[in-house]
């Protein structure tokens, strides 16, 4: 068996800014990730983020995406990559699946779980032909393999992933035919909505995908009003021509191993759904496993890094790599950062439910 | 009477329309519309939601954005110090940021935007400028298309266009691919 | 159903060689280290698979590999992930019906 000081599974922003976090206190870390290359979904993020400076606002995510990995090689940090975890046993036992081909089993004494989220569909007849797709897919397909899944989109769903989406697929070159949104009033940030509506993109709040029509890929689909429970109103369908529907209704943590290992599950349904308790400090119920970024709970890149260095900061600390003062002053100053993040209309609800999660009394 | 219904359902604001009602932006101590006999361009920020951001003020050489401590507080721009350099236009991720100035010359108002689709109109051309909505408004012709390192691949477009529009438009369509 | 030859912030497509690659047969060009269903995408191909029991088409969903939406039978081995399995040169890619058939050599 292979032994580790820091495991950190997820090589995405929160998985990436815990490695570096634990490697700059001196531990030994290993970075693993089931994909061929690392940076999670960050180097989709074409745009640039918000924040403030120490969230390196301003920033392409893809620009960040390869600043983390340029200080991962600084710190030397070993990373895998075509690197499946497939379980946690005995609370510090990780079971890595490598090439496909390879089971290796490593120790470690600190585990950083940081394996993301995946997004939720939605479902409506035709929703399974091919052409209704994810968000975040219909990204991944222009940013990152420079392709485009469709001409003429119909997004469904109005948070930022589907406005920033919509956005980079018109910077593609594709045509977005409608956002249509089943909540009265738009979710995104107002200046991503603006700037899709200013290209001439029509919203419908109160809207929603009735059906998907065609026989071997999505040839047209149907749009309907909702009433104010949600249900949609005869006589107010619309057909729209289009080649292409993405789905953007949210994302729930992947969860898998944190509960397979036995940490204890918490209900957050504004984070995503099902997540693992976590202390302010990251650890879960297990004390040698620690979470990063969306899996503790649905947020953004900006937020998912913030996390990462606590968690690092955090498992560091817990081996003994920094003393007490330092670890407050790095650890009160990423949650400084984070707060900030978690502020205003938009992340005060976030603040609060993941204040929730951290103040659930166990047992 | 279609006129009318547009009207109608514009009014309704950023989160039905997706984009900000002039009523929504006057309302905002954020939005200031550069008053006309104003003799250079000067910053327009349209976000008016508190959203956690301000590279606007930490861009601008001259400190005439203030955000503050807290980051979502509304930017607000003190036209005394703006020097219409347009810095702001590119660091603001939210692409909310445009130059503005009345009457630059006989009849024609000036606006420089953000604008990051290809392709890119050349110097010269006459482009069709849009409101809020992506509706056209009127024709502007293309003075400068600024593209440099440090504004990161947001190109900015500056365009004359009708003083009667002044107000109204705030970028430019699209151009067909090539 | 068309590669982003150039594109605002990402650039030109940057020149990368191209390997063949055989889809139901037909010989094909794709770029080398890009993702199988990237590649059949850009040639336009509407479905990767049809399903067991109503033979329903599907396509791409997730396009992270969580899906299992876009599973094909890549060089004799079925149910492969199209969309995190880059091609690689003379691979022989075919839409999937059903289950699909292990046809690898042994």
């Amino acid at each position: 068996m292979e032994e580790r000081e820091v495991v950190v599974i997820g090589a995405g922003p929160a998985g990436l800014s815990a490695a570096l976090e634990a490697a700059r206190a001196g531990a030994h870390v290993l970075l693993v990730d089931e994909n061929s290359k690392p940076g999670g979904q960050l180097f989709k993020q074409i745009h640039k983020f918000f924040g403030s400076h120490e969230h390196r606002a301003g920033v392409r995510g893809i620009d960040i995406g390869t600043q983390l990995l340029e200080e991962a090689e600084r710190l030397d940090i070993e990373v895998w990559l075509d690197a499946e975890a497939c379980g946690i046993f005995n609370t510090t036992d990780v079971w890595i699946v490598r090439n496909k081909e390879k089971s290796v089993t490593v120790r470690a004494k600190r585990i950083i779980l940081a394996t993301g989220a995946v997004e939720n569909s939605v479902n409506f007849p035709g929703w399974s032909l091919p052409g209704v797709m994810g968000a975040g897919a219909a990204q991944t397909m222009i940013n990152l393999h420079r392709v485009l899944p469709g001409q003429k989109i119909l997004m469904v769903g109005s948070g930022n992933v589907g406005i920033i989406v919509s956005y980079q697929l018109l910077q593609a070159g594709a045509d977005v035919k409608a956002v249509v949104e089943a909540a009265p009033r738009l979710g995104g940030y107002g200046v991503h909505t603006a700037k899709v509506r200013r290209a001439g993109v029509p919203f419908y709040t109160s809207h929603t995908v009735l059906e998907a029509r065609g026989t071997d890929h999505v040839e047209s689909a149907t749009i309907v009003q909702l009433d104010d429970k949600w249900k949609p109103i005869p006589g107010t369908e619309k057909e729209l021509d289009v080649d292409t529907i993405c789905i953007a209704a949210g994302l729930t943590p992947l969860v898998e191993l944190a509960f397979a290992a036995g940490c204890e599950p918490l209900y957050s349904p504004l984070l995503g759904g099902m997540v693992p308790w976590h202390d302010r400090s990251m650890a879960t119920s297990i004390p040698t496993i620690y979470l990063a970024g969306d899996i503790s709970g649905v947020e953004e890149a900006s937020t998912a890094m913030e996390e990462g260095r606590m968690a690092g900061l955090s498992a560091a600390y817990s081996l003994g790599y920094v003393d007490r003062e330092t670890y407050a002053v790095g650890f009160d100053a990423a949650e400084k950062r984070m707060l900030a993040l978690r502020s205003g209309m938009f992340g005060q609800k976030r603040r609060d439910a993941k204040a929730a999660i951290v103040g659930h009394s166990r047992g | 009477m279609i006129m009318m219904e547009t009207k109608d359902t514009y009014e309704k604001g950023l989160k039905i329309t997706g984009a900000p009602s002039l009523d929504e932006l006057h309302a905002s101590p954020c939005y200031q519309l550069p008053p006309k006999e104003r003799r250079a361009l000067a910053a327009v920020i349209e976000c008016i939601e508190g959203i956690p951001c301000n590279p606007c003020e930490t861009s601008c050489p001259v400190g005439a954005i203030t955000v503050g401590d807290e980051i979502t507080n509304l930017p607000v721009v003190d036209f005394e110090k703006c020097t219409g350099c347009g810095i702001c236009v590119a660091a603001c991720p939210g692409l909310a940021i445009y130059l503005k100035k009345y009457e630059f010359k006989e009849n024609l108002s000036y606006i420089a935007f953000p604008f990051e689709y290809l392709p890119l109109p050349p110097e010269g051309a006459t482009v069709q400028m849009v409101d809020r909505y992506g509706e056209y408004v009127c024709d502007g012709t293309v003075l400068r298309v600024v593209k440099i390192k440090r504004m990161d691949r947001t190109t900015v477009v500056h365009v004359s266009y009708p003083n009667d529009y002044y107000e109204r438009v705030v970028n430019m369509k699209r151009l067909p691919a090539s | 159903m068309q590669r982003i030859i150039d594109h605002p912030v990402l650039g030109p497509l940057p020149e990368v060689k191209m390997v063949r690659i055989i889809v139901d047969g037909e010989s094909l060009m794709a770029r080398e280290g890009e993702m199988i269903a990237a590649a059949l995408i850009a040639t336009g191909k509407k479905y990767f698979r049809k399903t067991v029991k109503t033979h329903e088409p599907r396509g791409i969903y997730c396009g992270i590999g969580r899906c299992t939406d876009c599973v094909m039978t890549v060089n004799g081995i079925p149910n492969v992930r199209t969309c995190v399995t880059p091609v690689e040169e003379g691979m022989v890619i075919e839409t999937q019906m059903g289950y699909g058939v292990w046809k690898q050599e042994q």
